[in-house]
């Protein structure tokens, strides 16, 4: 048992270090810092730095395009980029429909779309959930219908995040409405520029715009671009989702956030002396921070285990990921907004270009903490929610 | 990186199992918790015997040559049994003082008395007034020709009643509660001067009240005029083998509640196919799971040269699985329902070590204190 990091791997997380301390743009770090979503333009020009260094997509096996690294260096280099803050790769074309095409995808589809999901010349969009498949994702009723040489696509997905940027969806029909569930469904890939697609914006609680409903209305989509087999996209959709679960601890950015939060608690007056100095507030900090770092070690334990897997089971402490992750850092946001005081409550809207509120009357350090609360609440629900995480521990590792 | 045990640690892992699984069943453990001692010599012959008793000694001088993760593995796997002997107050904290403060010459003696089950050692620290406070001491240590004699009143020795050496923490110089001015010193429990009274917990275990007047020390250990670092890198040791019980302890109590579930019928159907059930037992394995992990961090941290990080990291390792063993331990009597209430069921035993362990040294609750005042994990 040796715990510690090589001392390549330390050198490692230092030329990352340097690497996101000279290319990051300031804006696209203040804008973070402040916790708002950066623009797509930051997006965009960020994930381009990291492709022309080779960084763009950083599970990827060479071959597909990626750096060839290993877990310990993917942990490190996630963590870097989180803690600065800078914008992490953009997860549906580097963790979600990337890693699809290069497990189950024709060599023309590898050809096509890896360069351009790497270099962000295409943003894709996630069309998985619909308004009666939300946990109980295989209920999806979107169909598919093979007339000559294109598949006939009707139905809405919502809850469809960033899709309002999106070049491309990857979708998930069914093609098959006589088979069970699970085996009737097929992974498609759609320019967003077909006709007949229609956005809608869905304005969350704290007034973003982050997801959309989208509406298939007779649309046309070549029979190349299926994925996998036909009726089999169920296979597609496990996979991925087992590939999301990994990224969900995000350690390094509730570091980010707790190191954000002292500097505040800083600032922030309560009895006449910083809020930090007060026992209590302190105290809530420091439960927080006990708990990350339990979850540090436990997404070692799982990197560590899951090199040497052979059986590609995961580890029992895997599931501890999502709820953990997500719990931590929704408490962190709570007690940002706390510590920020009234005015935490001035309204605006973090994912704008410019805030809503243009009236410039809360300090830099707390605009917007509220809205990021309250737009947090979604990391629960989102991604399995965590009710559906523990029926999965229940049932795989309990054997309930 | 690399979570993977040695051949060795494999097989040191694997004894004891073995043994505890031959000679620690429930029933065993009762018998063993009604002789004097309340707890088993044959088991500590054969703790000898596998060098459990000299595992954190350095080999050339009578030891194992174990260090954090050893320690870790044995005590999880004590852990696992509930275990009754001495080995926390003889090998680990008796042996870190050892290791940690005494000369040459005193180890030269004493270490392969301890390898070979032959002296019992225990840690006279607590007093009424101190609580976790392990500054707060207020018995005394008076110089005395050339040795040290001792007066005060210590209380839960654990292990105190049937230990043949005592370690104790005495006042050398300045106020009641000064970090400076703790010695730690030596003294023959069976020696004039030393009365002690020895009790049961209520985690199965033994402890005494040990009253001290003008006993003679046999020995210093460290600086006695700045005995306090030495205490607190023996204390963070310990801590690390404490968090390695635990998860052991919690384990079990987890494992058993789930197989309960899975037996116990109600409402025409096992009891572990409702799903308010399931959740909770998810949530069990959350908190073993974190536990588990910090488990980890405090093997390593044990080794960090830099004390306050050293304290720091412990007081983390304290909070996180004192938090995790009241959880599952809460919880694994409420998934029961009724039978964990009853003396005859092994879970309330579990959950009662549970209870005890998170507060020995300090709870989770002292050392949330002591993180958040000493600016925490974090640097802002």
């Amino acid at each position: 048992m040796d715990l510690r990091f090589t001392d390549a791997e330390i050198a490692f997380r230092q030329e990352v270090r340097d690497f996101i301390a000279k290319e990051l743009p300031a804006e696209t770090r203040a804008r973070m810092v402040a916790g708002r979503s950066p623009t797509k333009a930051q997006v965009v020009e960020w994930q381009q730095k990291l492709n022309s260094r080779g960084w763009a997509a950083p599970e990827w096996p060479k071959e597909a395009g990626g750096p060839g690294w290993t877990l310990a260096q993917r942990y490190i280099f996630r963590e870097e980029l989180q803690q600065a803050p800078a914008p992490s790769p953009l997860g549906f074309n580097i963790n979600m429909c990337g890693p699809v095409i290069i497990e189950f995808g024709t060599e023309e589809q590898k050809k096509k779309f890896l360069p351009r999901m790497l270099n962000l010349d295409d943003w894709w969009c996630q069309g998985f959930s619909e308004p009666g498949a939300g946990s109980d994702l295989a209920g999806l009723k979107t169909r598919a219908v093979k007339e000559g040489d294109h598949w006939v696509v009707n139905g809405q997905k919502t809850w469809t995040t960033l899709a309002q940027h999106a070049d491309w969806i990857f979708l998930l029909v069914r093609t098959d409405p006589a088979a069970k569930k699970q085996e009737g469904i097929s992974f498609l890939l759609c320019d967003m520029k077909t006709p007949g697609i229609t956005v809608r914006p869905i304005i969350t609680i704290e007034g973003g715009h982050e997801v959309n409903e989208v509406f298939f209305d007779d649309v046309k989509v070549p029979l190349e671009n299926l994925v996998g087999q036909e009726n089999r996209g169920w296979d597609c959709a496990k996979f991925l989702l087992g590939n999301e679960r990994f990224g969900q601890a995000r350690v390094g950015a509730s570091r980010e956030r707790i190191r954000r939060l002292k500097l505040i608690a800083q600032e922030s007056m309560d009895g006449g002396e910083p809020l930090m100095n007060d026992p209590d507030f302190r105290r809530k900090v420091t439960e927080i921070e006990v708990e990350l770092k339990a979850l540090e070690m436990t997404v070692m334990r799982v990197i560590a285990t899951e090199t040497k897997r052979k059986d590609k089971k995961p580890d029992p402490a895997t599931s501890v990921l999502k709820i953990k992750g997500t719990e931590i850092q929704q408490m962190c946001s709570e007690l940002l907004m706390k510590a920020a005081g009234p005015y935490a409550w001035v309204d605006g809207d973090p994912d704008e270009e410019e805030g809503s509120n243009d009236v410039d009357v809360a300090p830099d350090w707390a605009f917007g903490l509220a809205g990021v609360y309250f737009n947090w609440r979604k990391q629960s629900i989102y991604g399995g929610s965590n009710e559906i995480q523990r029926n999965i521990m229940a049932k795989a590792f309990l054997g309930l | 990186m690399d979570f993977d045990l040695t051949e060795e640690q494999r097989l040191l892992q694997d004894s004891v199992a073995r043994l505890l699984g031959d000679k620690y069943g429930f029933e065993q453990r009762k018998a063993y918790m009604k002789t004097p001692d309340g707890w088993s010599r044959e088991i500590w012959a054969q703790y000898a015997e596998l060098g459990l008793l000299g595992l954190p000694f350095a080999e050339d001088e009578g030891g194992f040559g174990g260090g954090p993760v050893e320690t870790l593995l044995v005590a999880e796997q004590l852990g696992r049994a509930i275990t009754l002997e001495p080995w926390l107050s003889t090998v680990v904290i008796g042996g870190g003082f050892l290791r940690n403060g005494a000369s040459a010459a005193l180890r030269s003696k004493l270490v392969p008395q301890v390898a070979a089950g032959e002296l019992l050692l225990a840690f006279a620290q607590a007093e009424r007034q101190s609580r976790y406070d392990l500054f707060d001491v207020q018995t005394t240590a008076k110089k005395d020709g050339d040795g040290w004699v001792i007066t005060g009143r210590k209380g839960y020795v654990v292990h105190g009643d049937s230990a043949d050496t005592l370690i104790v923490t005495a006042r050398t110089a300045g106020g009641a509660r000064d970090r400076k001015g703790v010695g730690v010193f030596l003294v023959d429990a069976k020696g004039p001067g030393v009365q002690r009274r020895g009790y049961r917990t209520v985690d199965g275990q033994r402890a005494a009240e040990v009253e001290f007047s003008g006993a003679r020390a046999t020995a210093v250990l460290g600086n006695p005029e700045d005995g306090l670092p030495l205490v607190d890198q023996v204390v963070d040791e310990t801590i690390a083998a404490l968090a390695g019980e635990a998860v052991g302890a919690m384990q079990v109590a987890h494992d058993m509640t789930i197989d309960y579930m899975k037996t116990r019928q109600q409402f025409g159907r096992p009891i572990a196919s409702f799903q308010a059930l399931q959740h909770r037992a998810a949530d069990m394995l959350v908190a073993l799971e974190q536990a588990r992990s910090m488990s980890y961090y405090a093997a390593i941290s044990a080794e960090e040269r830099n004390p306050a990080e050293r304290r720091k990291a412990m007081a983390a390792v304290k909070v996180q699985i004192g938090r995790s063993q009241r959880f599952v331990g809460q919880q694994s009597i409420q998934l029961h329902g009724g039978i964990a209430m009853t003396i005859e069921y092994a879970c309330g035993h579990y959950f009662k070590r549970l209870t005890v362990n998170d507060a020995m040294f300090g709870d989770a609750d002292h050392y949330v204190r002591f993180l958040a005042d000493t600016g925490g994990l974090v640097a802002a």
